[in-house]
């Protein structure tokens, strides 16, 4: 936070002394102004992005979900898909947005496309590696009180890949906004994409900052929201935590 | 009156012999270790009996082939193997939640045994927040809940230091007295077996032979002192020579 502060601070006085114009290299106060003048243009800009964002990012977990179970109870299949699915991260986003806003139109479709495409990967491997890392022992104990594949999975595999899917979920969400705002870029009517391309194109390096800003606020709070859910959810992990410094006694 | 029986039991994993012939019997209410040295194959006999593997000769439980493995053994595995998401109470009712029982009416059955195990007080902990000691009571509680014919012990202490160990195997002993669990236990640990068992076969290194079967004399309860220590003792030694000379010297590498 002091490292932002200071960065912040020798920005605003780089910008007032240099005697560099606005419309170049804005100060952070000027920035801020703008924002809370345009605050309306910027909130009905965010909230397309919000929703692309989350529903892509929904349709995304929704078919990674599906399909890690799959490749887990079919391992063949995992040799099958991989190799599509690892080309599929190799594609230049630059390249495909605009394809896919040609292919799809202007509308909500091809922005939950993009994030769906840049965010199913990573969630799909997290879950796979994290059914893989249930403990052999526990797996065979099961086994031997009789439950089959599927009690298995429910009662193992898918509890020992929470810690995975939240790791996945965490970097995911950052990729899902870039991902919805690269979409917007491409075109669209609404949304933080197109927004920062107009006012660039406007000369308004501020107020592109300014949805620069939105953009990383959003993103922060959803990065915290899955901070938050994953303490909900694995409640045994902070358990372990606060005792772990406590001596053992047989 | 033989209630698991194995006659030329053998297995291989892809040409190298694991078990080459294991034949031996488990009495209702006894306790038998089967006691060699590490990577001999005695976890394998255990996967086995529970189905995990299959084997050529014969196994027999109650005179009838084993066939149904989930029926007749409750396994508990050598480290303890409690879900960490679970609290030790739902840890506890695994294995009657398996069988199809409601979560509610196990967490009933189960409840009043905490006390027994030493774990009262830590229904509502994670596993986590209990020391290596009380896990393996937790989990040997999980093992002896789900009322199975016979308890398969893989290594159950392997995992913890020395004090702790030996304090368990005097608590392991004190609660087969007084529920004379049909019980098989795997170990390398010879103290552990001679304090335990009321016989022990003891396996050459892989592939895995019986070299001799041991009846344990001492009275119970087993003491760590006395006569029956002496008597004890010198039953270790001569264990311990029979593991040594059955193992061929030019491997250096077991323990």
């Amino acid at each position: 936070m002091i490292s932002v502060g200071l960065l912040l601070v020798a920005w605003e006085l780089y910008a007032t002394y240099s005697g560099i114009r606005p419309t170049i290299l804005p100060a952070p106060s000027r920035v801020f102004e703008q924002a809370l003048l345009n605050r309306q243009a910027l909130a009905d800009n965010a909230i397309p992005t919000i929703g692309a964002t989350l529903l892509g990012f929904a349709c995304s977990l929704s078919a990674a979900f599906v399909l890690s179970m799959l490749v887990d109870f079919f391992q063949p299949l995992r040799r099958a898909l991989f190799p599509v699915l690892i080309v599929s991260q190799t594609l230049p986003l630059v390249a495909i947005a605009p394809l896919v806003v040609l292919w799809f139109g202007f509308g909500l479709a091809p922005k939950i496309m993009l994030v769906a495409l840049v965010t199913f990967f990573p969630m799909l491997v997290a879950l796979v590696e994290g059914y893989e890392s249930t403990e052999a022992e526990i797996g065979q104990m099961l086994r031997a009180m009789g439950a089959g594949r599927w009690r298995i999975f429910v009662l193992a595999r898918l509890p020992s890949a929470l810690p995975y899917f939240f790791a996945g979920l965490r970097i995911s969400i950052t990729y899902a906004v870039v991902g919805a705002i690269f979409a917007e870029y491409a075109g669209a009517a609404k949304g933080l994409g197109i927004y920062m391309l107009n006012v660039k194109n406007n000369f308004r390096p501020d107020l592109v900052l300014a949805a620069v800003g939105v953009s990383a606020a959003l993103t922060l709070v959803l990065f915290g929201l899955t901070v938050l859910l994953q303490r909900l959810a694995m409640p045994w992990e902070r358990a372990g935590k606060e005792t772990a410094g406590k001596g053992a006694w047989r | 009156m033989s209630r698991l029986e194995l006659r030329y039991v053998r297995k291989a994993f892809g040409g190298l012999d694991v078990l080459a012939d294991i034949s031996l019997s488990v009495g209702a209410g006894e306790f038998v270790s089967i006691l060699g040295p590490s990577g001999a194959g005695k976890s394998t006999l255990f996967q086995l009996l529970t189905g995990a593997e299959h084997g050529e000769g014969e196994m027999l439980f109650d005179g009838a082939p084993l066939d149904d493995h989930g029926r007749h053994f409750a396994f508990m595995p050598q480290r303890d193997a409690l879900m960490p998401w679970r609290r030790i109470l739902d840890n506890a009712t695994l294995g009657l939640e398996v069988q199809g029982m409601r979560r509610q009416a196990a967490r009933v059955r189960v409840a009043p045994l905490f006390a027994e195990f030493g774990l009262a007080g830590f229904e509502r902990h994670f596993p986590a927040q209990l020391s290596g000691g009380m896990r393996q009571r937790a989990a040997l509680l999980r093992t002896v809940v789900q009322q199975r014919d016979m308890l398969l012990l893989d290594e159950p202490f392997g995992a913890l230091d020395a004090l702790t160990r030996t304090a368990m195997q005097r608590w392991l002993e004190q609660m087969w007295r007084h529920h004379r669990w049909t019980a098989l236990l795997i170990t390398h640990d010879v103290r552990e077996a001679v304090f335990l068992s009321d016989r022990i076969y003891v396996l050459s290194a892989r592939p895995a032979r019986i070299v001799r079967e041991i009846k344990v004399p001492l009275p119970r309860p087993r003491s760590l002192g006395g006569d029956a220590a002496r008597q004890a003792s010198a039953l270790e030694a001569e264990i311990l020579d029979i593991i040594l000379n059955a193992t061929p010297s030019k491997g250096h590498d077991h323990d």
